[in-house]
């Protein structure tokens, strides 16, 4: 069998050696520090005008985290370019035949690219709660307060969650266009949409990205809204399962489908 | 080695590689034939575990492609033009990916660029690279595990006159050393200039499997090249001995069946006057035309055109310019098949005359 700690150095070599990674790993960072603050500084200078329900129920974590709803879209993009250029380029088939093994192939390319997801969704995650916090003034809250930390850390792992299961979309379908324009449009329309409507709310807060941020929520009623029916380690569960669904998907369409 | 045993493919309905069967050796450069769309790529897709077969097992040195450790070093194969790299990714990067993979060494990888010319330009982005250049990133990426069986499809493909007389002497040299080499082509003529052995294949159907040289024997068409003053009198005493002859204009003959020194002899018995006598070998091209005639899928013309020794009557089965089942596009392999073995038949008998 293929040497995986080999295929994990070439696979390191893939994503490092692309321009894709870095633009899309940047913006993710960037897009969601900077739309966090924004909102943040908007909240504290509009606290007095929220109801007494949304005062009472503030939320400052969760606030600073605003930025990931169109931060996560760049995840999304970076996961699904992962897998979608070696489609897209016909380097599948290159790669496929210098690691025959499907599983040590997909699941190494996947590990890699989710560290490296991972790592740069916890310095997002931390860097938007901190620059949230100073612009909240004296709405803010700290990393000692309770549940405060699970939410910052929560907020990076559900950043490389997204791109694990942009990962597993994209393996799937075997085209980056054809995953972005079903994962983008979801993402950021449909779920956003869905969970605001009273009669598909109870549906749509079990997609993936609706059940994974509650993870982010300090206050489980944030600004007024409806407690889910999980906690936030069983929303990120229910994400988790998510995402091995896709991965399962994705490894079963590489080893059924000709390459 | 690589051995093909009842390996078949289909797409949908489509039959792309239909139960072939055969060894590829080392040592020599085996050329691997047949007209567009004859499963060539897809045969070759399913020896390296990319496609699945319908049926049929592929065995390279005995073992399955999944189950090599690291296969760069085993097999290297170029595949179907240009489409197998990244094109945002530099020459070196595409290769320093492959060879990581199988624990090839770094300095490997600025050999292989330097051994197909590509050094000056490894450090840029391979998606500005022309035709000829992907072919030869492609071909330095075969040779990265310095592997025992190299497998090239159609690698002439966008090369320049250099780069196909650098790529001929390239795989000879490589069997010399030993090696296991598979080539794909379709031009006949590229593979006479380097091929040791032939795997002919039409519609996904395996035609022949020869020697290079067993096939120039077999398949060239001999006949007897002659221009007499007394053209009505040779035609008599051909006619007479049970001789065909085709008339291939300004007054010359063309014989099938005999030798010259027959033919002459005969005219000498009978008197007449001969102004040109010569024994000819029609070009292995038409060879190979005439061979895939009936299993070509893509053709511009209709089939039969090129000259057939005319001894089976025109409409006769087996005459390449009349199919037997016209419009059963399922069955064509088939009665290629049969109209292959009645001209090998005709062949025979010939020679036994
Ligand atoms: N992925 C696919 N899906 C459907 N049909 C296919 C696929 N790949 C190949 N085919 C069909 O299988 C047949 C064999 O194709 P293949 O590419 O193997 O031929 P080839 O001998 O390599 O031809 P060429 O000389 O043109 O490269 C063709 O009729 C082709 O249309
Ligand atoms: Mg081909």
């Amino acid at each position: 069998m293929a040497s995986v700690p080999a295929v994990l150095q070439s696979e390191w070599t893939k994503v490092r050696t692309v321009s894709s990674t870095v633009w899309t790993l940047v913006s993710a960072l960037v897009v969601t520090v900077a739309m966090s603050a924004g909102i943040s500084a908007l909240m504290k200078a509009t606290f007095d005008e929220l109801s007494e329900l949304e005062q009472a129920t503030f939320d400052p974590t969760f606030v600073s985290f605003s930025g990931m709803i169109l931060g996560q879209l760049a995840m999304v993009v970076f996961g699904v370019l992962v897998v979608g250029t070696e489609y897209s380029s016909g380097m599948i088939r290159t790669s496929l035949a210098a690691v025959p093994q499907r599983a040590t192939f997909l699941f190494s390319k996947m590990a890699v690219a989710t560290a490296l997801a991972l790592a740069v969704g916890m310095v997002t995650s931390f860097l938007a709660f901190f620059a949230g916090q100073a612009l909240l003034g004296e709405h803010r809250t700290t990393l000692g307060a309770d549940n405060v930390l699970r939410a910052v850390i929560g907020g990076g792992l559900y950043m490389g969650l997204i791109a694990l299961f942009s990962m597993g979309v994209a393996t799937m379908l075997r085209s980056s266009i054809l995953s972005l324009g079903i994962l983008v449009p979801f993402f950021f329309l449909v779920s956003q949409i869905l969970i605001s409507v009273p009669k598909a709310k109870t549906v749509a807060q079990y997609f993936p990205d609706q059940a994974g941020s509650k993870i982010m929520q300090v206050v489980p009623d944030a600004l007024g809204s409806d407690v889910a029916p999980y906690g936030p380690w069983g929303g990120l569960g229910i994400m988790c399962a998510w995402v091995a669904a896709a991965l399962l998907g994705g490894y079963l369409v590489l080893k059924k489908r000709d390459a | 080695m690589i051995e093909l045993e009842g390996l078949t493919k289909h797409f949908g309905a489509k039959v792309a590689v239909d139960h072939l069967s055969f060894t590829v050796r080392p040592g020599v450069v085996t050329g691997f034939l047949g007209p567009n769309g004859a499963g060539k790529s897809t045969t070759m897709r399913m020896m390296l575990d990319l496609d699945n077969p319908t049926s049929g097992t592929v065995r390279i040195d005995g073992r399955h492609y999944r189950d090599l450790a690291e296969p760069l070093k085993y097999i290297g194969a170029l595949l179907e033009a240009s489409k197998a790299m990244h094109g945002g990714r530099s020459a070196y990067n595409n290769l320093l990916c492959l060879a990581q993979s199988n624990r090839i060494p770094a300095s490997r990888v600025r050999e292989v660029l330097d051994l197909v010319g590509l050094t000056a330009v490894a450090r840029k982005k391979s998606k500005g690279f022309s035709l000829g250049m992907n072919q030869r990133l492609g071909i330095a990426s075969a040779l990265l595990g310095d592997p025992e069986i190299l497998m090239f499809d159609e690698p002439v493909n966008g090369l320049d006159p250099e780069g196909i007389h650098w790529i001929r002497n390239l795989m000879k040299q490589l069997a010399a050393e030993g090696r296991t080499i598979f080539v794909s082509s379709h031009l006949m003529s590229e593979m006479a200039l380097t091929a040791d052995h032939l795997i002919v294949i039409g519609q996904g159907k395996l035609l022949a499997d020869t020697s290079m040289a067993d096939f120039i024997q077999e398949n060239s068409r001999s006949y007897v090249r002659m221009r007499s003053p007394q053209r009505e009198r040779v035609l008599d005493v051909l006619r007479a001995e049970g001789l065909a002859a085709v008339e291939a204009g300004s007054g010359v003959l063309e014989i099938d069946g005999a030798t010259a020194e027959q033919i002459g002899e005969l005219a000498a018995r009978h008197q007449i006057t001969l102004h040109e006598l010569s024994a000819q070998r029609a070009s292995l091209e038409e060879a190979f035309m005439q061979m895939t005639a009936a299993s070509v899928e893509y053709h511009a013309h209709a089939a039969g055109e090129h000259k057939v020794p005319a001894k089976a009557p025109p409409g006769a089965p087996g005459a390449p310019g009349a199919p037997d089942q016209p419009g059963q596009p399922g069955q064509p392999a088939v009665q290629w098949g049969r109209s292959y073995e009645e001209r090998r038949r005709r062949r025979s008998s010939r020679k036994g005359a």
